[in-house]
């Protein structure tokens, strides 16, 4: 017996437009899916841990347990950004690794389609007399007029930073890392978009914040995902079958950014993934050329380049060189968002991060159909949510 | 006609400038009021002193952004300019907002511009940075925002 913790059953919806289910009917529908894949039920849980981010003071895990099952077990409303998801399982988690229960389910859900930009927008109104507000004492609404609060803005910016630290990037190259994904999720059925793009495509759709243009931005959607977490020990009482499907957790982390120069200017999305990382390799006791694929947050297209540098998929500052050399293509030697991303998959906030750990666990049990990456046995799943908060899970097969 | 500037940070009093809240422990800096410091966790009483940061620096990131939330007009450039090791979040100004004319490594400089005048005859002064090279600004167009 180890202090080991173990993904008894994990699920996720079809993300997308999904106009027929609401929220609660979205994580319903992501609950019973992950009782059925663990072959347990709502009785055998300890802890409910439920992500949503556009409604986080709503008390969405208690509405969903008055759907699946009032048993009473606590319930811990989570909402970290686009970490939300990672959040909440690793709630779960902690409690199973605590001792305070042997099983527990994290469930991530929202109702995106059609909310459009996210963030930005401060400027309501100037108003008839310029009094300074807040704490930078401004006079009237910053957005806009002192740089740009939207995230493609945001992350274009730090797509931008990095070419200028190390070069090679450009409109073109962002694109083609879109051009990649959207590739990758004609064989995801459950994705939000489900066909290629061309190059020219991508290039010529709407300009968001340049260089990202429309395809090159993270879908907002529905969907939603969960996952039943057990102990070591308590797996070993189980079927054959269900320890054979367990997926092991190497390694949970979440970091918050550290202070840095220029970090309150532009948030450096940087450091805080790849301490993550470091963490999460040495937990796991595995390297970056250990990994059979790779889901990372690839919010835009500009996040993507970055975080497999953040990730140390490449040498520091080769970021640009490892895609050139098509190592992050399904075919290439560390596929990397085989699903799709969030650029074609979707990004129903709160289910992304878990619905990427469902993506491992695809490939690892070799469930993952055409879109299997054969003989997978360790990936890593990554998420950021701006504020900062970044999640890294580093997931391996079951020997059993 | 008396003014204000945007944000607290610009002083208008002879050439315009921005100030930065210098941490008097580690030297970390911020562009807002402070109690304490998130570097070093330092909050003493006199833990922060104001300096003063050069007017011209280099531009290490930018977007161009062409949809924005209602009422910010677009397209407009959004940058991080490094003035002498301090980064500042600006617009850049006075340029035509396309990739031709706006690269990481230009040479910027401060600049400021009126967002307008309020009921009582206050106008309020905004920055941004324009290139230092007069051959890559915006020709003859004044940087004028008009206001609500
Ligand atoms: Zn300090």
């Amino acid at each position: 017996m180890s202090d080991d913790i173990w993904i008894l059953g994990i699920s996720m919806t079809s993300f997308g437009k999904r106009p027929e289910s609401d929220m609660i009917d979205l994580a319903e529908e992501a609950t019973l899916a992950a009782l059925d894949d663990a072959g347990v039920t709502m009785a055998d849980m300890g802890v409910l841990a439920v992500g949503n981010l556009m409604n986080a003071a709503a008390g969405v895990g208690q509405m969903l347990q008055k759907q699946v099952g009032q048993t009473g077990i606590p319930v811990y409303n989570v909402a970290n950004a686009c970490a939300t998801g990672a959040t909440a399982l690793r709630t779960a988690m902690m409690a199973v690794k605590a001792g305070e229960c042997d099983m527990g389910m994290a469930v991530g859900v929202e109702k995106l389609a059609g909310a459009g930009l996210l963030a930005g927008g401060s400027k309501k109104g100037d108003s008839d007399t310029w009094e300074p507000h807040g704490r930078q004492g401004a006079v009237a609404p910053l957005d806009g007029r002192v740089g740009t609060e939207i995230m493609p803005g945001v992350f274009a910016q730090i797509g931008m930073e990095y070419g200028h630290r190390y070069g090679g990037t450009s409109f073109e190259l962002f694109a083609r890392i879109s051009e990649k994904n959207h590739g990758h999720s004609t064989l995801n059925p459950k994705a939000a978009y489900t066909k290629a793009m061309s190059l020219e495509q991508i290039m010529g759709d709407i300009m968001i914040a340049y260089p990202n243009t429309r395809p090159m931005c993270s879908a907002n959607c529905d969907g939603a995902a969960a996952a039943i977490v057990v102990s070591d020990a308590k797996l070993k009482t189980m079927s054959l079958e269900q320890q054979r499907r367990a997926v092991k957790v190497s390694a949970s982390v979440l970091t918050t950014d550290p202070w840095e120069e220029g970090c309150q200017v532009l948030p450096n999305v940087n450091t805080l993934t790849r301490n993550a990382a470091k963490q999460a390799y040495e937990q796991a006791g595995v390297g970056p050329e250990d990994l059979d694929l790779v889901e990372l947050h690839d919010c835009f297209a500009t996040a993507e380049l970055v975080h497999y540098d953040n990730l140390m998929l490449c040498e520091e500052g080769g970021a640009v060189d490892f895609f050139e050399s098509g190592a992050p293509f399904r075919d290439g030697s560390k596929p990397v968002n085989v699903s799709g991303g969030l650029q074609s998959k979707g990004h129903p906030i709160a289910a992304t991060g878990i619905a990427n750990i469902w993506e491992v666990c695809h490939h690892l049990r070799g469930e993952a159909g055409p879109r299997q990456i054969p003989d997978a046995k360790v990936g890593l799943a990554h998420v950021i949510g701006l504020g900062s908060a970044c999640g890294v899970h580093i997931l391996e097969r079951s020997a059993a | 006609m008396a003014q204000i500037p945007l944000v607290d940070y610009l002083v208008l009093d002879g050439e315009p400038h921005l100030v930065a809240r210098e941490c008097t422990d580690c030297g970390a800096r911020y562009f807002e009021r402070r109690r304490s410091c998130a570097s070093c966790g330092g909050h003493g009483e006199d833990q922060f002193r104001t300096v003063e940061l050069p007017t011209e620096g280099e531009l290490t990131a930018f977007t161009i952004v062409s949809f924005a939330a209602p009422g910010v007009p677009v397209p407009f450039v959004a940058a991080v300019v490094d003035c002498g090791g301090t980064s500042v979040r600006a617009n850049i100004i006075n340029v035509e907002p396309d990739p031709e004319h706006v690269s990481t490594g230009m040479k910027v400089q401060l600049g400021t511009y009126s967002i307008g005048a309020d009921e009582e005859g206050t106008e309020a002064i905004a920055f941004g940075f324009e290139p230092v090279d007069p051959a890559l600004r915006k020709a003859s167009d004044d940087h004028q925002e008009v206001s609500a």
